[in-house]
C-alpha cells in the first residue's frame, strides 16, 4: 500500500500545493492536507512542512508557526521517530521548534534569491538520500530571503561528526566555490538532518523540480528515497 | 500594570547585513563619524503582575521562548 503523506497548511504557506502535487501526481502517493489547528496525525506516514511565509513571517521566520497547535503534535511525532521534512519556511519552522539545530539569518547580500542552484549530496545514510550517490550534483530551485544558515562552531563540528549535513551549495561541477554559497550559509549548508536521522530541513525546493517540462526533475530522487525507505519499513 | 521594554539584538559575534547596508547609506550621507551600525528589535509589553519580580519573570519567559532566538540573539529587559 502506498504510504500517506501529510502536508501542513499554515496561514501564509504557499508551497503546500506544490508539495501536494509532487507527491500525489508525480510520485502517485496518498496525500492529505493538515490545517495548522489540526492535532490528529493518525494515519500519516510522512510529514511535509512546506515553504511559504507562515503567519507572515512576523517576528522571525517560523517563530510563530512553532507555537501553532499542529506543531506540538509534529514535535511529539518526530521525537517518536516519525519522519518529517521541512522545506524552506518548513526548515525555518523546524529550527525554531528545536527539532533541528542552528538558526536562519537574512541572506548575506540581503536579497531575496529565486533561482536554480546546484546542490551536492553529502551523505546517503538517511531515508531522504538513500537513492542518491554521495557527491551527486542536483539542479534545484531556491526561493528565500532568510536562508543564511548559522550555527556556532561546536554545533557545526557535531553536525559533521554525526554526518548530519546532507546537502551543500556547490557549482555545476560539485565544487564549493564562494559564488555558489549565494546566501552566506555556514560551510555552504543547504540541508541537515537530526541525530535520529528522521527529520530533514532544507532550504532548496525539490518539490518544485519534479517534471522536466518545468525545468528540472532533479528533486525526484529525494522523494524516491523516501518512498523506498517507507516501503521497506 | 508594568510596562516592559525589550531590546532584541544580534549577538556581537554575528554579522548583521542590515546594519552594514545602513552603515553604507550613512557614509553616503557624509556621516563618517558613525563607525558601526547594528540593527535589532524593540518590543513593548504591558504586563499585569503583582510585583516587579513576577513581571520580570513573565517577560523573561516571553523573551527566551518566543521574542528572541538565543542561537543568534540577546535580549535586554527594562521594566517601569
Amino acid at each position: 500500500m502506498m504510504p500517506t503523506f501529510g502536508v501542513i497548511v499554515f496561514p501564509g504557506s504557499n508551497c503546500d500545493h506544490d508539495a501536494y502535487h509532487a507527491m500525489k501526481h508525480v510520485m502517485n502517493a496518498e496525500v492529505r492536507f493538515l490545517w495548522h489547528k489540526d492535532t490528529d496525525l493518525s494515519g500519516i506516514d510522512f510529514l511535509i512542512v512546506p515553504g511559504g511565509f507562515s503567519y507572515g513571517d512576523y517576528l522571525r521566520s517560523g517563530a510563530i508557526a512553532r507555537f501553532s497547535p499542529i506543531m506540538q503534535e509534529v514535535i511529539k511525532y518526530a521525537e517518536k521517530g516519525g519522519p518529517v521534512m521541512g522545506i524552506c519556511n518548513g526548515f525555518q519552522i523546524l529550527l525554531e521548534s528545536g527539532l533541528l539545530p542552528g538558526s536562519m539569518m537574512h541572506n548575506q547580500k540581503l536579497r531575496f534569491v529565486c533561482k536554480n542552484v546546484y546542490l551536492r549530496c553529502e551523505s546517503t545514510d538517511s531515508l531522504f538520500t538513500n537513492s542518491l550517490d554521495k557527491g551527486q550534483v542536483f539542479d534545484i530551485p531556491v526561493s528565500h530571503g532568510e536562508g543564511n544558515y548559522f550555527i556556532e562552531d561546536d554545533g557545526l563540528k557535531s553536525l559533521h561528526d554525526n554526518d548530519q549535513v546532507l546537502f551543500r551549495y556547490c557549482n555545476e561541477d560539485g565544487e564549493l566555490t564562494e559564488e555558489a554559497n549565494f546566501n552566506g550559509s555556514v560551510d555552504h549548508i543547504a540541508g541537515i538532518c537530526n541525530t535520529g536521522r528522521n527529520v530533514l530541513g532544507m532550504m532548496p525546493h525539490p518539490e518544485r523540480a519534479m517534471e522536466g517540462i518545468l525545468g528540472s526533475e532533479d528533486g525526484k530522487p529525494i522523494f524516491e528515497s523516501i518512498l523506498n525507505a517507507l516501503s521497506v519499513a | 500594570m508594568y510596562k516592559a521594554k525589550v531590546n532584541v539584538t544580534l549577538r556581537p559575534s554575528i554579522l548583521d547585513p542590515k546594519g552594514k547596508a545602513t552603515h553604507h547609506a550613512l557614509q553616503n550621507l557624509g556621516l563618517d563619524e558613525v563607525e558601526q551600525v547594528r540593527i535589532g528589535k524593540f518590543i513593548e509589553l504591558d504586563v499585569n503582575a503583582n510585583d516587579e519580580e513576577s513581571a520580570r519573570a513573565v517577560v523573561e519567559a516571553a523573551c527566551s521562548k518566543l521574542l528572541a532566538n538565543e542561537v543568534m540573539e540577546d535580549f535586554e529587559i527594562e521594566l517601569e
